[in-house]
C-alpha cells in the first residue's frame, strides 16, 4: 500500500465541525480517510496551525507554499511525492490515489450534494480567519 | 474568618457572583494567612481582576511579592497575555523557516475564544497539578472568575477527559491544544486536588441580598456535582442599623435580615462567616486587615450636590422608546444588576405598547424570577449553552449529516461533542437574537464582563472571515458585528454601581469595546443612596463616598448618565420593577 499524507491548511480541526456551518465534504473526506486507514493504508494526516513542523521539515512543502502561499492546501502527498493540490480528492480520487479499493458501506458515494470547495467552516479554508478554537 | 483561617487547606479556592467582594476577601485571607507565617501565592483568574488595586502592588503574569506584606505573592493570570505567550510558544519556531503568509495564518487560526480560555485554563492547573511550581507555598488562593465561568472551566476536564478517551479516529477539534493528550494528566490531577477536602477549600462568597444568595445556592450545588464538597460560605457586606432610628437604613439592615432568613437550605448546612458593610468597600492593605471589624462612621457634613445632568431610568427609556425597535444591551460585571436593569427597561417598553424581547446570554442569570410576570407584549428567554448546543447539534446532523454516508455521519456526530461546539451553538444563539431588533425591541442582558469580551473576540473573528467568505453563513452571523456597531441599532448600556471598583471596571470595559469599535450608548449607576432620604451615618458615609465616583463617570467617562437608587426592596417582580422606571417626584 502506498503512503499518503495530507497537509491540512490551518484549520482548528480535521472536519470543520468549529465553524457555524460544517462543509459536508470535509467530514466525508475525513471519514475515507479513516476507511483507507483501517484497511491498512498508510495515512498522516497534519494541521499547519496544529504541526507547523511537518510543513517545515519537508523541502517539497516549504517549496509549494513559498511559490504559491497557503492556496496551495491542502497538499496529497503518495509516497513523498505531492498528487494533488489545493483540493480535498473525492472518494474516487483518494481510492485512485492510492491504488487500491476502498470498500464503504453500502450507502457509499461522494459526499452527496454540492460540495464546494472547503469554503464555509469557520476552520476550514486555507485562508481560514475564523479561529473559534 | 479564625475559623476560616484554622480550617485553610493548601488550596483555597474563591467562587461566587462577580461584585459580591470575591476579590477583597480572597486578598485578606491571603494576608491574615500571610501575616501568621504561612508561605502563600494568591492567583486570580478573572480576566475583569482588580488584584493590583486592592493589593496596591502591580502585578503579572509571575509571582510578585506583595509590597508590605512578608511571605505573600500574588499574580494575575491575564488570558490574553496567556493565549499570546501559547501562541508564540507555537509560532516562534516557524518564523522564518515557513514563508510569511503561512505563519500569519497559523497566529491568525490561534486568535479566538478558544485559544484564550484554553491558555487560560492552562495556566490554571498548571499552578494546581505542578507541584515544582507552587512548592514553596503553604497556601494557594485562587480568587476565581465569575460563577458561570468557573463552573464551565471546571466542568471541561472531565468532558474533555470523556472526548479524549472516546475519540476513536484520532481528529481532534481541540486543535490548538497540541499535546493535548500530555495535558490531560495535569487537568486529572486538578480535578482529583479539587475533590480532595484534605487539600482544597472552596469558599463561596456572596451578599446578603435574595437573588446573590439563590445564586450561591446554585454554585454550591453545581460543585458538589462536581465532587467539590468542602465548602464554606462567607456573606460580604451585612449592614446593621445599630442604635440609630433611620427609615431607610432600618429598611436595609432587615432587608439583609430577610434574605438571610430565607437563605437556600444548600447553603445553611455550610459554615458561615459574616463580614460587615463598609461605606467604602476595601481597598489597600489597611481595610483587608481589619475586614471583620464593623466600621464605625462619625456624622459627615451634607456631602457636595449631584451633577444636574444625571438622568433618571425613566428618562433614559423614554429615549430608547423613540426608535419603536432594536437592541440594548446591558452590559456591566455580575453583581451591578445588569439583569434587574434590564428587565426594568423591557417591562416599561412593553407596557408603552412595544413588541420586547428579554433575554440573556449569562448562563447564571435569574431573568425570568427578575421578571416574575407575564405580560402580552414581553416575551422572556434566555440563550441556555445546553439547550442551544443539543439544538446545534441536531441541526447540524440535519443539515450537513445529510449530505454523508453512515461513516460519515458517525464521524460527524462524534466531532461534535467537542467543547468547541459550545462556543459556536451559543454564538449563533446570540446572533440570532441580536437579528430579532430588525422588527422589534430586544432587550439583551448579557454575561459577566469577561465572557462578554470572549463573545465579542469571536464576534470580530466571524466577522474577518465573513468578509473574505463567500459562503452561505447565515445572515443574523453575516451582519452580527455591523449591527452591534450600529448605534442606531444597538444601544449598550454600561451598568455600574457608585464604588471604585465596579467603576473601574466599567471603565476598562468601556475600552475593550470602543477597540471593537462599539461606543456605549449611556452609563448606568445602580443601587445609589445618594438619592436616598437617610440620616443614618454609615449610609450618608456611602452616599458621600458615592459622589466621587458618580463625578467621575460624569465628567470622565459617559455623555449619558443615569443613577438608580437603592430600593428597601430588592427589585424582583412587575411592581418593584415599574417603581425602578417611574418618573421621579
Amino acid at each position: 500500500m502506498k503512503k499518503i499524507q495530507i497537509y491540512d491548511p490551518p484549520m482548528c480541526c480535521s472536519t470543520g465541525v468549529c465553524g457555524t456551518d460544517v462543509d459536508p465534504k470535509l467530514v466525508q473526506f475525513a471519514s475515507d480517510l479513516a476507511a483507507l486507514k483501517e484497511q491498512g493504508a498508510s495515512v498522516e494526516r497534519f494541521n499547519l496551525a496544529q504541526q507547523p513542523a511537518a510543513f517545515a521539515e519537508n523541502e517539497k512543502i516549504r517549496a509549494a507554499l513559498a511559490a504559491h502561499g497557503n492556496d496551495c492546501l491542502p497538499l496529497v502527498l503518495i509516497d513523498g511525492e505531492i498528487a494533488m493540490r489545493g483540493v480535498y480528492p473525492t472518494r474516487e480520487q483518494l481510492a485512485l490515489l492510492a491504488g487500491s479499493r476502498i470498500s464503504f458501506s453500502a450507502e457509499g458515494g461522494t459526499a452527496k450534494g454540492e460540495s464546494k470547495s472547503a469554503q464555509s467552516g469557520c476552520c476550514c479554508k486555507s485562508d481560514s480567519k475564523s479561529s473559534c478554537c | 474568618m479564625n475559623d476560616l483561617l484554622q480550617a485553610a487547606p493548601r488550596f483555597l479556592f474563591f467562587t461566587g457572583k462577580g461584585g459580591v467582594g470575591k476579590t477583597s476577601l480572597s486578598c485578606a485571607t491571603a494576608v491574615a494567612l500571610a501575616d501568621a507565617g504561612k508561605r502563600v501565592l494568591l492567583i486570580s483568574t478573572d480576566p475583569a481582576s482588580n488584584l493590583d488595586e486592592v493589593l496596591e502592588t502591580p502585578l503579572s503574569s509571575r509571582p510578585t511579592a506583595v509590597r508590605n506584606v512578608a511571605h505573600l505573592e500574588a499574580l494575575n493570570i491575564d488570558p490574553e497575555a496567556a493565549a499570546r505567550e501559547y501562541r508564540e510558544r507555537i509560532v516562534g519556531p516557524y518564523r522564518g523557516v515557513l514563508p510569511d503568509a503561512a505563519v500569519k495564518s497559523i497566529e491568525e487560526q490561534l486568535s479566538g475564544a478558544c485559544t484564550v480560555e484554553i491558555a487560560s485554563f492552562n495556566e490554571f492547573t498548571r499552578l494546581i497539578a505542578d507541584e515544582s511550581a507552587i512548592s514553596g507555598y503553604d497556601h494557594v488562593i485562587l480568587d476565581t472568575a465569575p460563577t458561570g465561568h468557573t463552573l464551565r472551566l471546571l466542568s471541561l476536564p472531565a468532558a474533555w477527559n470523556d472526548f479524549i478517551a472516546d475519540n476513536k479516529t484520532g481528529n481532534s477539534c481541540l486543535g490548538p491544544l497540541a499535546g493535548l493528550k500530555e495535558q490531560r494528566l495535569s487537568y486529572e490531577k486538578t480535578v482529583t486536588a479539587l475533590q480532595d477536602k484534605t487539600r482544597t477549600l472552596l469558599v463561596l462568597v456572596t451578599r446578603p441580598e435574595k437573588s446573590a444568595l439563590k445564586e450561591a445556592a446554585r454554585a454550591s450545588a453545581e460543585l458538589s456535582s462536581l465532587g467539590m464538597n468542602n465548602q464554606r460560605l462567607i456573606v460580604n457586606g451585612l449592614f446593621s442599623a445599630g442604635e440609630e432610628k433611620d427609615e431607610l437604613a432600618s429598611a436595609f439592615a432587615d432587608r439583609c435580615q430577610s434574605a438571610l432568613r430565607q437563605m437556600p437550605d444548600a447553603l445553611r448546612r455550610l459554615p458561615l462567616t459574616s463580614i460587615p458593610f463598609r461605606p467604602a468597600g476595601f481597598l489597600g492593605l489597611a481595610s483587608l486587615r481589619k475586614v471583620e471589624l464593623p466600621v464605625f462612621t462619625a456624622a459627615t457634613a451634607t456631602p457636595a450636590p449631584l451633577p444636574d445632568t444625571l438622568l433618571s431610568l425613566d428618562e433614559l427609556v423614554n429615549d430608547l422608546s423613540r426608535s419603536g425597535k432594536g437592541v440594548v444591551m446591558t452590559m456591566g460585571k455580575g453583581g451591578v444588576g445588569k439583569t434587574t436593569i434590564a428587565a426594568a427597561i423591557a417591562v416599561k417598553l412593553a407596557e408603552q405598547g412595544h413588541h420586547v424581547l428579554l433575554s440573556t446570554t449569562d448562563p447564571a442569570a435569574h431573568i425570568q424570577d427578575a421578571v416574575n410576570g407575564t405580560l402580552p407584549n414581553l416575551r422572556v428567554s434566555r440563550i441556555d449553552p445546553v439547550a442551544e448546543t443539543k439544538a446545534h447539534i441536531e441541526r447540524t446532523m440535519a443539515t450537513t449529516g445529510a449530505k454523508l454516508d453512515a461513516e460519515g455521519r458517525a464521524l460527524l456526530e462524534e466531532e461534535l461533542r467537542s467543547p468547541c461546539t459550545e462556543e459556536i451553538a451559543v454564538f449563533t444563539a446570540f446572533a440570532r437574537t441580536v437579528a430579532e431588533g430588525r422588527n422589534q425591541f430586544v432587550v439583551l442582558d448579557t454575561a459577566p464582563t469577561g465572557h462578554t469580551l470572549l463573545l465579542l473576540d469571536a464576534t470580530e473573528s466571524y466577522h474577518r472571515e465573513v468578509l473574505r467568505s463567500t459562503s452561505d453563513m447565515p445572515e443574523a452571523v453575516r451582519e452580527l458585528l455591523p449591527r452591534l456597531r450600529d448605534p442606531e441599532f444597538t444601544r449598550v448600556l454600561l451598568v455600574t454601581l457608585p464604588e471604585a471598583t465596579p467603576v473601574h471596571e466599567a471603565a476598562q470595559l468601556q475600552s475593550d469595546l470602543q477597540r471593537a469599535a462599539i461606543a456605549p450608548y449611556a452609563w448606568v449607576i445602580n443601587q445609589s443612596f445618594s438619592r436616598a432620604r437617610t440620616t443614618h451615618p454609615t449610609l450618608l458615609a456611602k452616599a458621600a463616598n458615592e459622589r466621587r465616583y458618580v463625578g467621575e463617570v460624569v465628567r470622565e467617562l459617559a455623555r449619558r448618565v443615569v443613577l438608580v437608587p437603592w430600593l428597601a426592596q430588592e427589585p424582583s417582580g412587575l411592581e418593584s420593577l415599574r417603581e425602578l422606571t417611574a418618573p421621579p417626584l
